[in-house]
């Protein structure tokens, strides 16, 4: 073996402060192992360019998408969940409610904007995965309620973007009925003759499954997104068997026949809008 | 009878006391007084113990093997009246959800409920009363049926959750269930909803959606069962008792909560043990309720239904 390949010293000789530092956020790894730069990635919708891979992403970037020139006006902000069972389990509700608030910068796992997108006036109504797993509560449900009466007083279509793993277990019961709550305002809007997009992103389990993201006029998902009402792990856990592969993706959802149709997120404001065209009878817009 | 472990001082003086009057049977003494103060006492401490029930005892006894189910109930309620109907009219005929039409008086009534089993061979057969996507569609087919007809629709609740199975993912559990609370809600006829055992989740809520929504005294109805919610939040089953308490899925708490409109108090000793007097309890709530929704019209039925599920929910503005 020639001289300089051998290794004279064992070990890692560099000391930690000599070590060079990428700084953080540089590059992106999909779970393919593709690597991209990160100004790229959010060029490119948050979409790994070589493998498609759909990076998880949140309201904010949901709104600069969708919404023409990433203009919009936030509605209902200042909603914020309480802690009406007192509710303890590790933590104190309360406390995590802070923390997540400090660390996200959030004030719960949704929000809601109305804004024009291709000229046109819609509300948004994006969850965020990073506030206690886009969890569903009282704040959830209410700003969804609303959501609905605002597009039913501007006369426009709702989207709700999901991305969660379902009831928020620490308002136990009442988290639970706001599958109802959301499911039955969903009627009103159906009622004003307004169309309804359930967009499904990963991930969308539980309860959100179990409401409002299975009653779309159309039900929609980015490539890729694990959908279903049980997740993965309880499934296997209870059948004893493998799952198949694929099983829960947009891609089965689809096969199933609960999705519409699938989207690049590149795709997404010009088929979101496209369908909105054609179901109210009106000019498609370029 | 079994006995859970809270109740093992009440089996020893039910043991006493039947032990007291076989003696009183086999001889000549005369043990009157004795069985009446051990009777005295065991009435005292059913009636002590069940009056201080903490939330995890409340979900064993929702759980209890002797427990009336769901077919007990409408078998009792409505007699050889009873008419089961079967099949969603598109997949098969789920055994966990069973329906079907039945008397109470000169009213008929379209009953729902989700089934359980009261052995191993019949626990399987109804999937331990956890139902499939055909399950709520067929609970659905039939609830719509009443509305053509004009009925009122009587759902009574007990399953531990939607079967979480791979099929029924395929076959949409989740819309399913959604579609299920979306279409109870416009149901133009009267809904009465009471849970007699267990109310786990979207499961339950999948039926559950009414005018009048009951717990009887020893059930209980969360987002999630508390040995779920132990090892989710805990990582640990251990903690199944402290997150009973934690997700407040009492009858008491429920009302409190404002989240369901009645309680119905069962027999001294759990609905177990006096069968026949629940079954009264239960058929007398049915038709007192049904008096009262009577009086609403279709229209007003349906706006007070969804403007409570509208108003549920706690947050600052």
């Amino acid at each position: 073996m020639a001289a300089w390949f051998k290794r004279k010293k064992k070990g890692i000789q560099t000391a930690t402060e000599d070590k060079k530092d990428v700084p953080k956020g540089l590059w992106y790894k999909s779970p393919t192992g593709k690597i991209i730069d990160a100004e790229q990635l959010a060029k490119n919708f948050f979409v790994s360019p070589e493998d498609d891979y759909h990076v998880r992403i949140g309201s904010p970037e949901y709104f600069d998408i969708l919404f023409d020139n990433g203009t919009f006006e936030e509605l209902d902000a200042k909603l914020k969940s309480k802690d009406p069972l007192k509710f303890e389990d590790t933590k104190r509700y309360k406390d995590r409610l802070k923390e997540v608030e400090n660390n996200t910068g959030l004030n719960d796992a949704i929000r809601t904007a109305i804004g024009k997108s291709k000229g046109k006036q819609i509300v948004i109504a994006a969850m965020d995965f990073k506030f206690i797993g886009g969890s569903m509560g009282s704040v959830v449900g209410e700003k969804i309620a609303r959501a609905v009466d605002h597009a039913i007083a501007n006369k426009c279509p709702l989207i709700i973007i999901s991305k969660s793993g379902g009831a928020r277990m620490m308002e136990a019961a009442l988290s639970l009925m706001q599958l109802a709550k959301t499911s039955i305002k969903l009627t009103q809007l159906a009622k004003a003759k307004l169309p309804y997009i359930s967009l499904c992103t990963d991930p969308t389990t539980g309860g959100t499954t179990a409401s409002f993201a299975m009653l779309g006029d159309i039900n929609i998902a980015e490539p890729g997104a694990l959908i279903g009402f049980a997740g993965p792990r309880v499934v296997k856990d209870t059948t004893g068997k493998d799952l198949p592969k694929g099983f829960q993706s947009s891609e089965f959802l689809k096969e199933h026949g609960f999705l519409d149709f699938i989207s690049h997120r590149k795709e997404l404001k010009h088929k979101i809008n496209l369908y909105i065209d054609l179901i109210m009878n009106q000019p498609v817009r370029a | 009878m079994e006995y859970l472990d809270f109740e093992l001082p009440i089996k020893a003086l039910q043991e006493q006391y039947e032990k007291a009057c076989e003696i009183g049977e086999d001889s000549e003494v005369d043990v009157t007084d004795t069985c009446q103060q051990i009777k005295l006492k065991l009435d005292n401490k059913k009636e002590e113990i069940y009056s201080n029930l903490n939330a995890w005892q409340r979900v064993q006894l929702s759980r209890h093997p002797n427990r009336p189910y769901t077919l007990d109930y409408i078998n009792a309620i409505c007699g050889s009246t009873f008419m089961e109907l079967h099949g969603d009219r598109n997949f098969g005929d789920d055994k966990a959800m069973i329906g079907g039409l039945g008397k109470i008086n000169e009213q008929s009534f379209m009953f729902i409920g989700q089934q359980k089993g009261y052995n191993t061979k019949t626990r399987q057969y109804r999937n331990f009363g956890m139902a499939n996507p055909e399950g709520y569609r067929k609970a659905l087919r039939l609830m719509k049926k009443a509305e053509k007809f004009n009925l009122p629709i009587v759902t009574l609740v007990d399953t531990p959750g939607a079967f979480p199975g791979l099929e029924a993912e395929e076959r949409g559990q989740g819309e399913a269930i959604a579609r299920n609370i979306m279409e109870m809600s416009q149901l133009k006829v009267p809904i009465i909803v009471i849970i007699i055992g267990e109310g786990a989740s979207g499961g339950a809520l999948g039926i559950a959606v009414g005018d009048t929504v009951m717990m009887l005294e020893n059930t209980w109805y969360s987002v999630i069962s508390p040995e779920s919610c132990s090892s989710i939040l805990w990582r640990s089953w251990e903690y199944k008792k402290t997150a009973a308490e934690a997700l407040k899925l009492t009858a008491t708490d429920m009302k409190k909560l404002k989240i369901i409109d009645k309680i119905i108090k069962e027999p001294i000793g759990g609905a177990h043990s006096n069968r026949e007097k629940t079954f009264e309890i239960i058929t007398k709530s049915i038709l007192s309720e049904l008096d009262e929704l009577k009086k609403l019209s279709p229209e007003d039925l349906v706006n007070k239904r969804m403007q409570k599920y509208i108003d549920i929910g706690v947050y600052s503005d």
